[in-house]
C-alpha cells in the first residue's frame, strides 16, 4: 500500500502512538502544573476574545435568519428555540473548536516544530527528560480543560446574541426569548455539546502537537506543519462532529 | 585508563535510501578526546547522535560504558543521557527560559536542589565557561559565540562523564572558535571528562585531539593518534587535510 492512504494511515497510528504516551506520561507521573496552569492562561484565557466574537455574531446571525426564512411558518415566535438549540448542541462546540483550534494549534505546531528544528526537542531528549512529558502533556491538559469552558462561554454569549436580535429587531419582550430558550434546551443537549468539545480538544492538541514534533527542514518546514494543522485539525473537527453526534444521540 | 567508554561495531544508518553509515566500527576511550573529522555531511553528527540513544542503529552495536543501548527505551536511556551531555551544533538553548532557567532544567528535572544550590552550580558552570552576570538574558539577546558557551555551561550542569561536541567551532569568528577550543580543552584537563569532538574544522581537530577518526561517507577511513593522522598517508585523509589539493590516486 502507498500513496495517500498509507500515509493517512500511519499518521493516524502516530498520533495513536502519541496520545498513549500522553495519557502514560500525565498518569504515571505528577504533571508540571507551572507548566498546565501558563498553558491554561496562553491557549484558553487568550482565547476567550475569538470565542466570544464568533459566538455573539453567530447567535445574532441565527435570530436574523430564523425570524426572516422562518417567518412565513409562522416559527418567529420560536427565535429563542432555534437560537439555544443549534447554538448548544452544534454552533457552540463546532464553531468555537474551528476558531480556537484556528489559533491555538497553529501556534502549537510553530512553537514545537521551530523547537524540533533547532535541535531544542532533541536536547530535551539529550538531558534525559521527556518532551511529551514537558511538551505535550501541558498543552493537551490545557485545552481538554478550556476548550468545553470555552464552549459554555460560547453558548451563553451566542444566546445573549440572539437576545439582542430578538429585542431589537423582532420586538419580542426578553422574558418570552429567554422562557423559549429554557424551555427548549435540556441537560442532555448541553452535555452532548460539552461532550463533543473534548473529542475536539483532543484531536486539536494531539494533531498540533504532532505535526510540530515531526516538523522537519527549516523555516520553510515548520510553515508547512503549521498550515497542516489547521486544515487537518479542522477538517476533523467537522467530520467527527458527524459521528459524534450520532453517538451521542444513542443515548 | 584505555578501556573503551563507547564502542561502535558495524553500526549501519540509513534515511530512506540514503545510506549515512555504513559499517562504523572504532572505540572511544574514558578520558581520551577523540576527534571525528570529515566533511559536510558524511554523517558525523549522525553517528555521535547514537551515543545517546537520539537515533537507533539499523544494525549494529553501540555500547556505552558497558551497556549495549541499541534496544534501550527512552526511559532506559536517562541514565546513560545523565552521564553523556551533548553540545549541539546550534547551542539549542531553550528560547523560551533565560540562560539562567536552561542552565537549571537538567538539575530541576533530576535533583531535588533547592534555589540556593541550584544558583550556586548555575553561577559556578557559567563562570566555567567565562561568563558572568548573563543569568536573566534571553537567548535571542546573545551573540553566537556567547550562545555556544551557555550551551556548554548547561553540558556540563549535570557533571556528566562524557561530552559530545556537535561541529563547536563552527560558524564563530577565528578568536571566538579559538577560546571554545580552549574551552575543550581546559574542560578536559579540570573535569576529565571524555569528549567526543565532531568537526570539519582541522586546525581545531588537531588543537583539541588526542585521537583522530576520519569519516569519508559513512566509512571510517582512519583511526589513531594525532601524531598518526599528521604522518599518514591514507589518501582520502590526506587529501581532506590539504583541503582537496593532493588528488587522491585513480585506482582508489
Amino acid at each position: 500500500m502507498n500513496g495517500f492512504p498509507a500515509s493517512a494511515l500511519s499518521q493516524v497510528g502516530e498520533l495513536s502512538l502519541l496520545f498513549a504516551e500522553t495519557v502514560k506520561e500525565t498518569v504515571s507521573r505528577r504533571p508540571e502544573w507551572k507548566s498546565v496552569l501558563e498553558q491554561l492562561h496562553q491557549l484558553g484565557v487568550r482565547s476567550v476574545a475569538i470565542a466570544t466574537v464568533t459566538a455573539l455574531f453567530t447567535g445574532m446571525v441565527l435570530a436574523l435568519q430564523t425570524s426572516y426564512s422562518l417567518a412565513a411558518y409562522g416559527a418567529k415566535l420560536f427565535v429563542g428555540d432555534v437560537v439555544a438549540l443549534s447554538l448548544v448542541r452544534e454552533l457552540g462546540p463546532v464553531l468555537t473548536a474551528l476558531m480556537v483550534g484556528g489559533r491555538v494549534g497553529a501556534g502549537i505546531t510553530a512553537e514545537i516544530g521551530t523547537m524540533k528544528v533547532t535541535e531544542q526537542i532533541d536536547a530535551i531528549r539529550a538531558m534525559a527528560a521527556s518532551p511529551v512529558r514537558k511538551l505535550v502533556v501541558p498543552k493537551v491538559l490545557a485545552i481538554v480543560i478550556m476548550l468545553p469552558i470555552l464552549v459554555i462561554l460560547a453558548d451563553f454569549v451566542g444566546i445573549l446574541g440572539g437576545l439582542v436580535m430578538a429585542v431589537t429587531n423582532l420586538q419580542q419582550p426578553a422574558a418570552f426569548y429567554l422562557k423559549h430558550v429554557t424551555s427548549a434546551l435540556d441537560l442532555h443537549d448541553v452535555l452532548s455539546g460539552l461532550g463533543k468539545s473534548v473529542f475536539f480538544a483532543l484531536f486539536i492538541s494531539l494533531i498540533a502537537c504532532h505535526n510540530g514534533l515531526s516538523a522537519t527542514g527549516g523555516a520553510d518546514g515548520v510553515g508547512r506543519a503549521t498550515t497542516q494543522t489547521v486544515v487537518v485539525a479542522s477538517l476533523c473537527v467537522l467530520i467527527s462532529d458527524f459521528f459524534l453526534t450520532k453517538f451521542f444521540l444513542a443515548f | 585508563m584505555n578501556e573503551a567508554f563507547v564502542r561502535f561495531q558495524d553500526v549501519h544508518k540509513a534515511f530512506g535510501a540514503n545510506e549515512v553509515l555504513r559499517g562504523i566500527t572504532f572505540d572511544i576511550r574514558r578520558g581520551e578526546t577523540m576527534v571525528v573529522l570529515g566533511g559536510s555531511g558524511s554523517g558525523k553528527s549522525v553517528l555521535i547522535r547514537h551515543i545517546i540513544g537520539l537515533h537507533h542503529p539499523d544494525r549494529g552495536d553501540v555500547i556505552v560504558d558497558g551497556q549495549n543501548i541499541v534496544e534501550f527505551t527512552e526511559r532506559q536511556l536517562i541514565p546513560i543521557r545523565k552521564k553523556v551531555a551533548m553540545l549541539f551544533q546550534g547551542g539549542a538553548l531553550f528560547d523560551s527560559m533565560d540562560v539562567y532557567e536552561n542552565l537549571a532544567y537538567g538539575l530541576r528535572e533530576h535533583t531535588d536542589f533547592d534555589e540556593e544550590r541550584i544558583g550556586g552550580i548555575v553561577r559556578s558552570k557559567l563562570a566555567l565557561v567565562g561568563l558572568e552576570g548573563v543569568e536573566a538574558l534571553m537567548p535571542s539577546e546573545l551573540s553566537g559565540g556567547m550562545k555556544k558557551r551557555v550551551a556548554l555551561a548547561r553540558s556540563i550542569a549535570m557533571d556528566p562523564e562524557c561530552i559530545l561536541y556537535d561541529e563547536p567551532t563552527t560558524g564563530l569568528d577565528p578568536v571566538t572558535a579559538n577560546t571554545i577550543n580552549d574551552l575543550i580543552r581546559d574542560l578536559q584537563a579540570r573535569l576529565r571528562v571524555t569528549s567526543v569532538v565532531v568537526t570539519h574544522d582541522i586546525e581545531s581537530a588537531f588543537f583539541v585531539g588526542d585521537r583522530i577518526g576520519f569519516l569519508h561517507q559513512g566509512l571510517m577511513h582512519f583511526v589513531g593518534s594525532v601524531d598518526e593522522a599528521r604522518a599518514s598517508g591514507e589518501p582520502r585523509l590526506r587529501r581532506f587535510l590539504s583541503g582537496g589539493r593532493e588528488e587522491p590516486r585513480a585506482d582508489l
